[in-house]
């Protein structure tokens, strides 16, 4: 079993501005999120596009600074807003970028959703996986070089590869040399986005064997954004559901997705397609109408609640708070029973 | 025996290019029932949606070479045609749903006069019974407020909303055929089960045949009644739907299967190594073979060819699985 959390991020938020500063409206990306992964542990994010999985993401390694809440590493906290390190608004990324410490920086890496557009296509193959290397003073010379063929066999790539460019490896490969350079600051915490829906089916399979391996060798914490639940079933722990900004459900990958709770997730799990014809083609037990509402003019109450099939007067008026089952879950619907069944 | 709504022998498309003639698509053939689904499944490369362009006749750049032996629409020859006779069809017999619905449709235009514009163009209909005709169409794929909506344009509408605008202008002449290109490939899961249940529907009601075109198993697994299966621009095996789910023939489609996560049980994945092959060199012999665990010193020397093993079987191996006679195969 997983030890004590690496990395836990609470009541994170992120808030984007639409339009001018006249007539321009808010609108909360990412409201009031919490999480904690632990060595060895793989998290699962899942939600529909706008759902705020990817700005989620963002902040948990740097690249977006949370408008409130904290993360911390180890223990100590490594993000968040507080009077005392951000004091200019105007200067929020530097002040953002003090606030993280380079230990830090290093320590929690990302693997990009697409492998052509995440690669300099001008850069060797060699100087792509070296740069944490470079920006991090790791290795220099002839230790950088073999580092760097030790990284790709590690990812199933020959140390062959290193004076060639992208556009000579396909999608699969790519994607291993995205993830040999995130394992190039040696992190701790590998925060995925959505690193394989952009491959092909029998590759997506390569991709994902890789990072289990990798997690089982390098005891990696991973956080994995993805939309496609067949996926983070075979890769995932513990899963975490979002909609429109928020955790509907989170919990172990038996409870969420054999046991789902919340009816946001009981519908996306009953439209994925199973791949048997005749369970495919069964009548689907929730079907859920229309689509994600607009995130900058979002419904009272529950965000869930116009597509709703449960949905009642306290769902229309009142946000629902995540509340803790009697197993390892929590969900955050008015109807969804607590108990552990 | 029924004519079919389509029939393609033996089509081939080649492409010219700096680094060499790609083998795009070669000897294809397929047979699409009347009112029947049949997808065209595999992965980029595969060959499968410049299959569905040249069959509607879209494969036109200067560097392509399109040929076959047999195109025939509910029983038009399309071969013998000339580009106008065959522009005529486009639409009104044969149609095509694009995978990105917001670069498939005019941004400046209203969405009621791009549904209109089929009506006006193919049936000389006045704008004002055509805009009728639009606004029932949206009623068609399920649109809600239809006679408000009409007057939107595209980006007022959602992803999955576009995607029905599309199925609405593939569908508004009643066309025999409709090919849908990875039609749910950029929706969210939930949206994707509702276009699938909608396409499903209007099928049925229209006695529509449907060609998908798609890299999702599950896609096919929900919609389709026969499969066939491209790989390096060639077929490798057709089989009607439940009979390749349970008894995968071709050791590239029971390795795709074994590759494929699925959401009822948490097995370990088993991936296909290596990458599909490149087009312009295609491997010797079959062009699986350098990721086949099947291999023998025959298929390096000797492409497979596509022999029937059954009713609606076939199989393009030396060494296939769980066919009848696949014995008498291997043997040979």
């Amino acid at each position: 079993m997983p030890g004590d959390p690496i990395l836990v991020a609470e009541s994170l938020e992120k808030v984007f501005r639409v339009g001018g500063a006249l007539f321009g409206r808010r609108f909360n990306a990412v409201s009031d999120v919490s999480l904690a992964v632990a060595p060895g542990e793989t998290l699962s994010i899942v939600g529909e596009s706008g759902s705020g999985k990817t700005t989620l993401a963002r902040m948990l390694v740097g690249l977006d600074r949370p408008d409130a809440g904290i993360i911390r590493f180890h223990g100590r906290p490594s993000a968040g807003k507080s009077d005392e390190s951000n004091k200019s608004e105007k200067n929020g990324a530097t002040a953002f970028g003090h606030t993280r410490s380079r230990t830090q920086r290093r320590a929690i890496q990302m693997v990009f959703q697409d492998p052509y557009a995440s690669l300099n296509p001008r850069r060797t193959i060699l100087d792509i996986v070296a740069e944490p290397l470079d920006v991090h003073g790791l290795a220099r010379g002839l230790a950088r070089r073999q580092r760097v063929e030790e990284l790709l066999g590690l990812v199933g790539l020959g140390a062959a590869v290193t004076g060639r460019f992208p556009h000579e490896f396909s999608g699969g490969q790519r994607q291993r040399i995205g993830i040999a350079r995130a394992l190039a600051a040696e992190p701790s915490v590998l925060v995925c986005d959505e690193p394989v829906s952009a491959l092909d089916m029998s590759v997506q399979a390569q991709v994902v064997n890789l990072l289990i391996d990798l997690q089982r060798k390098l005891g990696l914490a991973i956080v994995f954004i993805a939309h496609d639940l067949a996926v983070v079933r075979a890769m995932s722990h513990r899963v975490m559901v979002m909609y429109m900004g928020k955790v509907v459900e989170t919990g172990t990958v038996a409870e969420v997705l054999d046991r789902p709770r919340h009816p946001y997730t009981q519908a996306l799990r009953a439209s994925v397609l199973d791949l048997d014809p005749e369970i495919a083609r069964a009548p689907r037990r929730l079907v859920v109408s229309g689509e994600p509402p607009n995130p900058v003019d979002p419904p009272a109450g529950c965000s869930f609640h116009p597509r709703c099939p449960m949905a009642t007067d306290i769902c229309r008026q009142a946000v629902p708070a995540l509340r803790e089952g009697t197993g390892d879950f929590a969900v955050a619907c008015v109807n969804a029973s607590l108990k552990s069944d | 025996m029924q004519e079919a709504a389509l029939s393609v022998d033996r089509l081939t498309v080649r492409f010219r290019t700096l680094r060499g003639e790609v083998k795009a698509v070669t000897d294809v053939s397929l047979s699409l029932p009347r009112g029947g689904v049949l997808a065209v499944v595999g992965e980029s490369g595969s060959g499968k949606s410049v299959t569905a362009r040249a069959i509607m006749g879209l494969v036109t750049s200067d560097n392509a070479t399109v040929s076959a032996e047999g195109l025939s629409l509910a029983g038009r020859n399309l071969l013998t045609m000339t580009p106008e006779e065959r522009q005529t069809l486009r639409g009104s017999a044969i149609s095509l749903v694009f995978q990105d619905a917001l670069s498939a449709l005019n941004p400046v235009l209203t969405v009621g006069s791009q549904l209109a514009e089929p009506f006006r163009i193919h049936q000389g209909l006045s704008r004002r019974d055509a805009r009728d005709r639009a606004v029932d169409l949206l009623r068609r794929v399920r649109i809600p407020s239809a006679e408000r909506r009409i007057n939107d344009y595209p980006h007022q509408f959602s992803g999955g909303m576009r995607q029905r605008l599309l199925i609405a202008v593939g569908i508004a002449l009643n066309p025999e055929v409709l090919i849908a290109d990875e039609p749910t490939t950029a929706l969210d899961v939930t949206v994707q089960a509702q276009i699938l249940d909608l396409l499903d529907e209007l099928r049925r009601d229209l006695d529509m045949a449907i060609l998908l075109i798609t890299h999702d198993l599950g896609v096919v697994a929900r919609l389709a009644e026969d499969v066939a299966v491209m790989y390096a621009g060639r077929i490798v095996e057709t089989a009607p739907a439940e009979r390749l789910f349970a008894r995968p023939a071709h050791p590239y489609t029971s390795a795709l299967f074994a590759s494929a996560p699925r959401i009822s049980a948490a097995a370990a994945l088993k991936p296909i190594g290596g990458s599909p092959p490149d087009l312009v060199a295609p491997p010797q012999g079959c062009a699986f073979h350098p990721r086949c665990s099947r291999r023998s010193a025959l298929c390096v020397a000797q492409r497979p060819p596509l022999m029937p093993t059954g009713a609606g079987l076939a199989v393009a191996c030396h060494h296939p699985r769980n066919t009848e006679d696949g014995g008498r195969i291997d043997a040979g």
